[in-house]
């Protein structure tokens, strides 16, 4: 602030292409979603305001709330379940692989893990509603060539299995990016602090849960902030695996929006249904960086 | 007494570490199975699949499924409109993060925490929410079912997560730099292009590759906005192939198959950008 005020003059100028592009492009976009979302609207002709029937319609219909009670299954297991795996991997392959194996060992690991990350959603999709198939899918003919006949199912059509099935997908996809992030971040802790805690006698799971999980404190909050809004936004897997079906057991937010666009032409209830999920997305990200600012300032103050 | 319980213990280290090379080994292999099985299956003639099942190795190499479903779907033709799609944004996108850091990060504009909550919120916002009033605006200017339409979204989408990204790179530039060059009597955009870009030159590479891959990747919008053959992109292709009536067993993994290699193609070639990038931002 002390800086002359002739030094910061003339850079506006390089923001203003940034800021016409999102205003065409998200901003103008974003306003008629909710403005439609105030209206009936069969994407042609002109709309129909009706208030709030819309949302009114959504609060009592069963599949909105089935869709976010999945969305909350799938932050289990696109969120909460990769980050824990991620955690015990990560100090495995960086205070044990790394160590008694070298280096390479641990990267070649970490890529292992890192390569489902690279696959575009689509193709995940393909991959497992083949591997999933109950015909000629590659798991049933395991598990009967393990003589576990027993265990087959129809993964992705039966209505009971078909959402654990995406959730495991979803494990396979996620894992490689909190074990790349927190591998990162235990290498930043001093290896001083692990031979002290030794030699003062923590026990591995002390030394865990004391070190490693405390250090790692901001690597956690990124990963689990991230996947979770990854998860809230989740559309390629659902439509390739399973459309959400069967009936509407695996129907996610941003799918069912999709179905009321472009499929039964309710444009109107679509945009409430997006409106909504924009609303919570945004809501849960002024809620990360206040939580973020607060702990910064706690750090530093 | 003393002197045998460290050799004790190191004997069950020895195991102990064995045990757990051979743990994350078998977890790797189960990670990794799935792009196995499938090119396993995807070499395999129809009578040898329907004669084996998918877990037998197959018989001989044949590899007239994959041929047959390239040719299908015109498989060039996509990987094609994949590219430059993917090459376009990557380039565009990262142009665009630079000007704009340069603007809020270098130049310290006012408001500059808004301006960054703003394109933090544009990348956040969830697609669905932009799709219908794009798609309707698109149509009322021609641009619907083109890659113009989805380069266009895509740089301000992902350019807005560069934005964020660089600007705090960009808080930390080294201020003396920027004045020497001030100085020397050069203006804001010879800075821009002669020292601000090559000196961040790594941070823009892995803004580059995340963007070429992430778009590579997109399906929503994609699947949206390109109903024509010849538009279609990789992922959009084979997604909406799935569960048609060609579609058997050893033509569903050719085409996962031929949907696989290109992302493993990128994985290799920007392995260590990838790495470093996830490393350096949490990027995601």
């Amino acid at each position: 602030m002390a800086r002359p005020r002739q030094h910061r003059s003339g850079y506006f100028i390089f923001l203003i292409p940034g800021l016409i592009l999102s205003t065409a492009v998200v901003v103008v976009p974003l306003a008629m979603t909710v403005a439609t979302s105030f209206t009936r609207w069969q994407g042609v002709g002109a709309p129909t305001w009706i208030g709030v029937d819309n949302y009114v319609q959504l609060a009592r219909d069963p599949s909105f709330w089935a869709s976010f009670l999945h969305i909350v299954l799938l932050i289990v297991a696109m969120a909460i379940i990769p980050t824990l795996i991620g955690l015990v991997l990560a100090t495995v392959l960086v205070e044990y692989v790394a160590t008694a194996f070298g280096t390479r060992t641990a990267s070649v690991f970490r890529a292992g893990f890192y390569l489902p990350q690279v696959l575009p959603v689509a193709i995940a999709g393909i991959v497992w509603s083949w591997i999933l198939h109950p015909g000629y899918g590659a798991l049933n003919s395991l598990l009967h060539a393990m003589g576990l006949s027993s265990l087959t199912r129809n993964w992705l059509g039966d209505p009971h299995d078909a959402l654990y099935s995406v959730m495991a997908v979803m494990v396979w996809v996620q894992i490689g990016y909190p074990v790349v992030v927190f591998m990162a971040g235990l290498q930043r802790i001093d290896p001083e602090l692990y031979e002290a805690a030794g030699l003062d006698g923590a026990t591995w799971r002390q030394r865990f849960s004391h070190i490693t999980v405390h250090l790692l404190r901001p690597d956690i909050y990124v990963v689990l902030v991230t996947t979770t809004i990854a998860a809230l936004k989740v559309f390629g897997q659902i439509f390739v695996l399973t459309r959400g079906g069967p009936g509407n057991a695996t129907l996610v937010p941003s799918y069912f929006a999709y179905k009321n666009f472009f499929e039964k032409a309710n444009v109107g209830y679509g945009s409430a249904i997006s409106t909504v999920l924009t609303a919570i997305i945004l809501g849960l990200t002024v809620v990360f960086l206040r939580l973020q600012y607060g702990g910064e300032r706690a750090r530093t103050g | 007494m003393r002197a045998a319980k460290p050799i004790a213990g190191a004997r069950r280290r020895g195991w102990l570490r064995h045990a757990v090379l051979i743990g994350l080994a078998i977890l790797l292999a189960l990670t990794l199975a799935p792009f196995l099985v499938v090119a396993l299956n995807a070499v395999k003639t129809p009578s040898d699949y329907a004669e084996h099942g998918p877990i037998a190795l197959p018989r001989a190499l044949d590899l007239a499924s994959i041929v047959e479903f390239w040719h299908r779907v015109d498989f060039t033709r996509k990987l094609l409109n994949s590219f430059v799609v993917s090459a376009a944004v990557a380039v565009l996108g990262v142009a665009l993060s630079a000007m704009n850091a340069y603007a809020l990060g270098i130049g310290k504009l006012r408001g500059r925490s808004w301006f960054l909550l703003f394109f933090l919120a544009a990348n956040l916002i969830p697609q669905e929410a932009l799709v219908y009033p794009l798609y309707y605006l698109s149509k009322l200017v021609h641009l619907y079912d083109s890659l113009t339409v989805l380069i266009i979204v895509f740089t301000v989408i992902q350019g807005a997560f560069g934005t964020y990204l660089l600007s705090s790179v960009y808080d930390h530039f080294p201020r003396e730099l920027i004045d020497a060059a001030e100085v020397d009597g050069a203006g804001r955009w010879r800075i821009l292009l002669r020292i601000v870009v090559p000196l961040s030159w790594q941070t823009l590479s892995v803004l580059f590759a995340f963007f070429f891959i992430w778009t590579w990747n997109e399906f929503f919008l994609p699947l949206v906005f390109l109903i024509s053959n010849d538009h279609q992109t990789v992922s959009v292709a084979l997604g909406v192939l799935q569960g048609q009536r060609f579609m058997d067993a050893t033509t569903t993994s050719a085409s996962a198959l031929i949907g696989i290699l290109p992302a493993i193609l990128f994985f290799l070639l920007f392995q260590r950008t990838l790495i470093r990038g996830v490393t350096a931002g949490a990027l995601k």
